[in-house]
């Protein structure tokens, strides 16, 4: 356990990812299994005790500090696992033995009940140093955090072991902690675990952005263009096993979605976007999102709000990967699929006719009126399915977002990356009283924020932030109403859950205005104009 | 008869605490944060010694550096007061004890119409080569900072953390060790420790440390041979300082002037290093624990060792210290000072 806390401690605060893979690789290679397989697990999210939820590590530590003196330290540093480790006393007598190994955590904890799992996690805290207690910690409540992604870790075993990375990608959805499988093949003692026939993920191909040099090439010859739908990336995939749909991070979203993972007779993998309502009357992104946060869905929900897949290309079809075929002759194959499925929750994304790319730039713009689409997207017509992104091949060319400026009401400390600065940040539009149309207006939240600002502004808004509270109301400060911030959003939309009546799609700073007075920031009545209609 | 509460002649005000007199005028302000008549100061760090006062009353080692920061004429008049001399002000007697802070920083000790009040200024009881150590007074009213008061700050034994540098300099003997330290205390401590730790080589140090080291040696902080990092036009750092160390202020860090070093390794030496996720955000590759600020421990400790009737909060983290000592039965008051920054550690 030791050696794992320094190798997370050294991810943490290597900046460069050749780096971090070469830490990763060394601690693979000089690791015994099953030890390595459950450091795996862990790095890529895969692993995590069942009992040893945040409430209750809370709870372990306030049998050692006064609740309070736990809340102020916690908002402080912002991670649960790093303040347990900082705030956990040493021992007088530390107890003369080593910290657990990987794997006998995992065993211990296993079956352990919550009294058993306090009781193990406290012994071990007793006998860590500090930096040994944060990664136990990070370890047993899964979530690391330490700046190294499930696909820096998989890209770091294909440099350790000498196998191309698109190889351990495919097989991943097969294998399970501790990995045993993956790696008697990767140290080439059997053969490669095998996928075929099997409802499981496949890496997505990704897009780039189109920019202005791009635009120019962008011919009918050559390239497809397609509405980019305002639903969520999905994968359908059909096999022996069964029908599953996962996300565009591959987790396996099926028990959401029962309208379409329903057995089929037909097996392969089809790509596309979720949407709810139904094809030829699609319901906003908001009500999706309703459908999105459900795990299993009550029968009522499912009938106010259906969802249905719009199909845009199939990597699969049978026995035949179509992957390394141009894009034009799958979407030959995938319209024939579909017609032959004739699935009532499926149907297919149409390739517009178009002349030249002024064209498309017309469209794009005008795209806003819709409010379901985001944009185009537009695919070279020889371009295969690769994985990942892959440049010249893909673009989503995106209507520009909408802005407004507002005033920073209230703030809260981040977490993660961001711990221990003040970076959700709530603001506000002016609006008038109801019952006062002609009065003073008054601040009223229209949303939040959390991103788009650079270290170096953090650190502005968090000193801003510190020297402007006039109210505490536990973690939140509540500010001096004087900062306006730009602030670029998607979309705007009625809600009934906010006390303003909108509610803004993906809403970040985009510029902060120090210079301008809270009176002359937004009024909500420009921002009700833009709501979709 | 008891004698008269101590709120009765020293209390904050908007330009930083002040003694007054029997009608409410201040007599002399502590570390004030806009130009004033007559002001002690704790320290030499900017954000507790500024300049424009008429008359600045501070050890001799606090006027040097200030004379250093702001030239010659930083005061109409100074008035230099060793360790243990006492001076009188209106029927306040004044004496200054040291703060283990920094070179030459100061607790200011007050005695007044029957109680004894103690300014701690900035203080840190962890050992430290550069400065006389902190040394406790009983009094009734003590009035501590709390940079660093809250439960998570247990800053490590200051030589272990500095020996870090010299394991990894053997290990990456190629790369640059660039420590980004303030430029008055913590700098010369790093190098102090650095010595002491039995680091003999010559030491880099930014164009901006010059002064304020050279200060340092003359009042006798044994740094060793220093040279300067900076050489050529522009101020840009030299080529040759594969596997040196070399230390600059935290701001040069991030810039141009570092990424010109060899194979540059970032560490940071500061109190807030201690929070790992914190550290990550500043872009640091190596940090290094090191503060001129009480900890957690050290700052209950102190409380319990100079026993006071009622505990006062300048600045810092006062909820969490206000909540241990309430725990303690101890009677405690955030002053909300506003002015004196937590960063510039
Ligand atoms: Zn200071
Ligand atoms: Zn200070």
């Amino acid at each position: 356990m030791i050696r794992f806390a320094r190798l997370l401690e050294q991810l943490l605060f290597t900046p460069q990812r050749n780096t971090k893979i070469h830490h990763l690789s060394e601690w693979f290679q000089n690791t015994p299994m099953p030890d390595r397989g459950w450091g795996l697990a862990a790095l890529v999210g895969e692993f995590q005790s069942k009992k040893a939820k945040p409430a209750l590590i809370r709870a372990m530590a306030s049998t050692k500090i006064d609740a309070e003196l736990f809340a102020i330290s916690y908002d402080f540093v912002g991670d649960l696992a790093e303040t347990v480790a900082l705030i956990w006393p040493e021992p007088h007598l530390r107890p003369n033995s080593t910290p657990p190994t990987l794997s006998s955590i995992v065993s211990a904890l296993g079956d352990a009940n919550a009294e058993e799992t306090k009781t193990l996690i406290s012994q071990w805290l007793d006998i860590s140093d500090t930096t040994t207690r944060w990664g136990l910690l990070k370890l047993t409540t899964g979530g690391l955090r330490v700046g190294a992604s499930a696909r820096t870790v998989r890209l770091a075993l294909a440099h350790a072991y000498g196998k191309p990375v698109e190889h351990i990608e495919e097989i991943w959805p097969l294998i399970q902690p501790p990995y045993t499988a993956l790696f008697d093949w990767l140290e080439d003692k059997s053969p490669r675990p095998n996928a075929d026939g099997k409802a499981v993920f496949r890496p997505l191909m990704l897009a780039h952005p189109l920019n202005d040099q791009d635009m120019a090439s962008i011919t009918p010859e050559n390239w497809l263009v397609e509405w980019k739908w305002d639903g969520a990336r999905v994968q359908l995939a059909s096999g022996q096993d069964g029908v599953r749909l996962f996300s565009r991070s591959g987790d396996d979203i099926s028990s959401g979605f029962p309208e379409l993972t329903k057995p089929l007779d037909w097996h392969g993998t089809l790509d596309g976007e979720l949407l709810a309502g139904q094809p030829h009357d699609i319901a906003s992104f908001q009500d999706l999102q309703q459908r999105l946060n459900r795990k299993k869905p009550s029968v009522k929900l499912m009938q106010t709000v259906p969802v249905f897949l719009r199909a845009y290309d199939i990597l699969i079809d049978g026995e035949n990967d179509l992957r390394q075929m141009p894009i034009e002759h799958r979407r030959e194959i995938l319209q024939q699929t579909l017609k032959t499925l004739d699935h009532p929750a499926i149907d297919l994304s149409a390739v517009l006719p178009f002349t030249d790319a002024q064209q498309l730039d017309e469209w794009r713009q005008k795209c806003r009126d819709g409010g379901l689409i985001e944009g185009l997207m537009i695919k070279a017509r020889n371009s295969v399915y690769h994985q990942g992104r892959v440049k010249g091949q893909w673009f989503k060319w995106k209507r520009d977002p909408l802005t407004a400026d507002v005033v920073l009401l209230y703030a809260q400390r981040g977490h993660g990356k961001r711990s221990s600065f003040f970076s959700d940040y709530t603001f506000a539009a002016w609006a008038n009283h109801g019952d006062q149309p002609d009065g003073e207006p008054v601040l009223v939240p229209v949303g939040k924020a959390y991103s788009g600002f650079s270290d170096a502004e953090l650190k502005k808004l968090d000193a801003f932030v510190r020297a402007n509270t006039i109210q505490r109301y536990g973690p939140v400060r509540e500010l001096k109403k004087t900062l306006v911030v730009e602030v670029a959003f998607d979309a705007i939309g009625l809600s009934s859950r906010h006390k303003s009546g909108v509610a803004m799609r993906f809403p970040r700073f985009q510029r902060i205005r120090w210079d301008k007075p809270a009176h002359e920031a937004d009024h909500l009545d420009t921002l009700m104009k833009w709501i979709d209609s | 008869m008891s004698p008269p509460h101590p709120s009765r002649w020293i209390r904050p005000l908007a330009s930083g605490l002040a003694v007054i007199d029997g009608m409410g005028a201040p007599r002399f302000h502590i570390d004030a944060t806009r130009a004033n008549e007559t002001v002690i100061v704790t320290h030499g760090h900017a954000d507790h010694a500024r300049p424009g006062h008429k008359h600045v009353i501070a050890t001799p080692e606090t006027l040097a550096i200030m004379e250093a920061r702001y030239g010659a004429r930083f005061a109409e008049q100074v008035t230099p007061l060793n360790w243990h001399e006492t001076m009188r002000i209106g029927d306040v007697d004044i004496h200054l004890v040291p703060a283990g802070h920094v070179l030459g920083s100061a607790q200011i000790v007050l005695d007044s119409q029957g109680s004894r009040v103690v300014v701690s200024g900035d203080y840190k009881r962890k050992p430290d080569p550069t400065c006389a150590a902190f040394e406790p007074v009983a009094c009734d009213i003590f009035i501590t900072e709390a940079t660093f008061a809250l439960p998570v700050f247990s800053h490590p034994d200051p030589l272990t953390e500095i020996s870090r540098i010299l394991t990894s300099l053997a290990l990456f003997p190629a790369r640059a060790h660039v420590i980004g330290a303030y430029s008055l205390g913590k700098a010369q401590r790093v190098i102090a420790l650095l010595r002491q730790a039995g680091y003999e080589a010559p030491i880099f140090i930014h164009g901006a440390l010059q002064k304020l080291c050279q200060l340092y040696q003359d009042h006798g902080i044994d740094l060793g041979k220093l040279e300067p990092a900076t050489s050529g036009q522009k101020g840009m750092p030299q080529p040759a300082l594969a596997g040196q160390i070399v230390i600059a202020p935290p701001s040069a860090l991030s810039d141009r002037w570092s990424r010109r070093l060899p194979d540059p390794l970032i560490i940071m030496a500061s109190g807030w290093m201690q929070v790992k996720q914190r550290a990550k955000q500043s872009g640091v590759e190596m940090p290094l624990i090191l503060s001129d600020h009480a900890d957690w421990n050290d700052l209950l400790a102190t409380i319990d060792e100079v026993d006071p009737k009622e505990v006062w909060i300048t600045h810092g983290r006062e909820d969490a210290l206000m909540r241990a000592l309430s725990l303690k039965g101890v009677t405690a008051k955030a002053l909300h000072l506003i002015g004196y920054e937590d960063d510039a550690e």
